[in-house]
């Protein structure tokens, strides 16, 4: 039953998930602690695309001195991974494998926010103009 | 106000300061504003999270304190490397980051199958779960090992790693990993699927290592931008597995970046990506070197402090050598000596220098040269034959004039610093073997240039006593 999924080809799920179809109780709790809800998918393919637009702009202004802090700086952004870490690793119900999966994710994604923050900003204290340079 | 409204709302307030982040990195004189604004959103971001799941009645918090603690344990060390590390730091953190999206991709299918609901794997989110383990495991091997061969780890193999049929076995298992995706996505409920996600994250940690296995050193910041936005983009995987807007802008600020930095620096090298990924590199011939180095002309610093004392303008062009030698706080007393002599100094700054973005820079600055004095490529450039005296520190192909001359040469058509215009030119070399990429540099023959052989470090340090005493 459960492997024939699919098979016959009905979009049926995955439309009633486009088209925001009725929240599922044992769906919201496959969703995990957290209360995401169901994904809007065109929604998060919009905010994709402006946040990208943004990304690339934002980046393409950044001095060239600073690729390196701003490297690590992106790097420490990424780690924003911590976000789903927590919610897999707060997951009540969930497998023990499940858990110790995302603990181990939000210990990774932690040492990132760390390092990532600090050494950017210690970089960043380098940079310093000539004495008495007019800008 | 209910508690998933306040989660939305903390989420808007941190990707709004996570772009203003970014934007405060245009400027030296602001930056340090935009480390702030990425801690504030990140500490937003976190909160959010924790309200979201306090209200939805989440377990394990004392483990989760206690994997808080230990990643700041572990990232607080890792903070305090020498800028000369900064590469292999680097690599090492977008190895982490690769690591914790895959490891939530693989704990979400987990959860979602076990729980047997097909509307939980429905064909978005598989596809998002898929390619979010896939980039991520991807990113975790791969950075691992580029982090190994820029810290030379002894079993590392630092020269690219080359075998017949490498890129059809590397593209073929590539394609094996797509193709269970498929299957999944078409039958995620299927009993063979969880060891098809398996397999997937198998194949995922494998291709990982078989794309860095032939990089070279000199391709390694093209990479480490690669890497950049692979994680970044495996994050915005799990923000749609998750529906969570944050994670996809955040994660899409990141990748963007990683795809900038990956464009500049592929410019830098005129090469496409696909070049960068599946055309080893240094792999050229060094034909005639024996021959070639009797031709070279050494100097003592002696005599090259001299000359460098009566000159108008040097400009020093420094590359990964100078990084290795830790060689920068010497430079910043060569730069010291000239100045007071009333010589103008300036740096020229090749894109690619060094092992990653903008490395120079970093090493220049600490060493408390103002960034004003550094300047890139293509501004010096135009001043290069107004300089007297060009003093090359442990760069190669960036000063290569055969990749403007020579259609047979593998950098030909590279920009490149065009230190052969300088009246002068010193060069400073470990050794007579030719660079990393193992390709004979014309510049060292000219009648013009003369060889300073050693380490940086010592031979920079003598120029700078030289002019002191």
């Amino acid at each position: 039953m459960r492997a024939n999924h699919g098979m016959d080809g009905t979009p049926g799920p995955a439309l009633a998930l486009l088209l925001g179809g009725p929240d599922d109780p044992g769906r919201s709790q496959g969703r995990g602690a957290g209360g995401h809800g169901t994904l809007d998918l065109m929604g998060a393919l919009f905010v994709f695309m402006l946040a990208t637009f943004i990304g690339l702009m934002a980046i393409q202004r950044v001095s060239r001195l600073l690729h390196t802090p701003l490297m690590s700086l992106t790097n420490a952004i990424s780690a924003i991974a911590v976000v789903g870490a927590l919610i897999v690793a707060a997951g009540p119900d969930a497998p023990v494998y499940v858990t110790a999966l995302g603990l181990v994710a939000i210990f990774c994604s932690t040492t990132n926010i760390v390092s990532g923050f600090l050494i950017t900003d210690r970089m960043l204290k380098m940079f310093k103009k000539r004495p008495g340079a007019v800008k | 106000m209910s508690a998933d409204t306040l989660v939305q709302l903390l989420y808007l307030v941190a990707t709004g300061l996570f772009i203003m982040s970014l934007r405060w990195m245009s400027d030296p004189e602001s930056a340090r504003k935009g480390v702030f604004s990425g801690v504030a959103a990140m500490t937003l971001a976190v909160a959010g999270t924790l309200v979201g799941v306090l209200s939805t009645g989440g377990t394990h918090y004392l483990w989760i304190l206690g994997a808080f603690v230990a990643g700041a344990a572990v990232g607080y060390p890792l903070a305090q490397v020498p800028l000369t590390a900064v590469p292999q730091r680097t690599a090492l953190s977008h190895a982490f980051g690769g690591l914790a999206a895959g490891l939530v991709g693989t704990a979400k299918f987990l959860l979602y199958y076990g729980q047997g609901h097909p509307e939980a794997l429905a064909a978005p989110i598989v596809v998002a779960l898929v390619l979010e383990v896939l980039l991520g495991f991807l990113t975790f091997t791969g950075s691992l090992l580029a982090a190994g061969k820029l810290q030379e780890i002894a079993w590392v193999p630092q020269r690219p790693v080359t075998y017949p049929l490498q890129n059809v076995i590397n593209l073929g298992l590539f394609a094996l990993a797509l193709a269970l995706g498929v299957a999944l996505v078409l039958n995620p409920l299927a009993g063979w699927a969880p060891a098809a996600f398996l397999l997937v994250v198998v194949l995922s940690l494998a291709f990982g290592v078989l794309l860095i296995l032939p990089i070279g050193g000199a391709d390694m910041p093209t990479v480490i931008s690669i890497l950049n936005a692979y994680a970044g983009l495996s994050a915005v995987a799990m923000g749609f597995v998750l529906n969570n807007k944050l994670l996809i802008t955040a994660g899409a600020l990141d990748g963007s970046s990683g795809l900038i930095l990956s464009i500049i620096m592929c410019k830098a090298m005129n090469r496409s990506f696909s070049n960068v990924l599946f055309g080893a590199f240094g792999q050229a011939p060094a034909a005639g070197t024996v021959q070639a180095a009797s031709a070279y002309k050494a100097d003592t610093p002696e005599s090259a402090a001299q000359l460098m004392a009566q000159a108008g303008l040097v400009v020093i062009v420094p590359g990964y050598g100078m990084a290795v030698a830790q060689a920068q706080h010497r430079v910043r007393e060569l730069y010291d000596q000239l100045k007071k002599r009333g010589v103008t100094v300036k740096f020229a700054i090749h894109p690619v220098a060094g092992r990653m973005p903008g490395h120079m820079n970093v090493l220049l600055a600490e060493a408390e040269i103002p960034y004003d004095d550094l300047v890139e490529m293509d501004e010096i450039n135009g001043d290069m034959a107004q300089a007297d005296v060009a003093l090359v520190i442990g760069a190669n192909d960036v000063v290569n004039p055969a990749a403007r001359s020579d259609k047979s040469s593998p950098i030909y058509g590279m920009p490149i610093i065009d230190a052969d215009k300088a009246r002068t030119v010193y060069a400073i070399k470990r050794s007579k073997n030719p660079g990393f990429a193992g390709i004979e540099n014309g510049l060292y023959y000219l009648d013009k240039t003369f060889m300073l052989f050693g380490d940086a470090k010592a031979v920079v340090g003598d120029l700078a006593r030289q002019l002191a005493g």
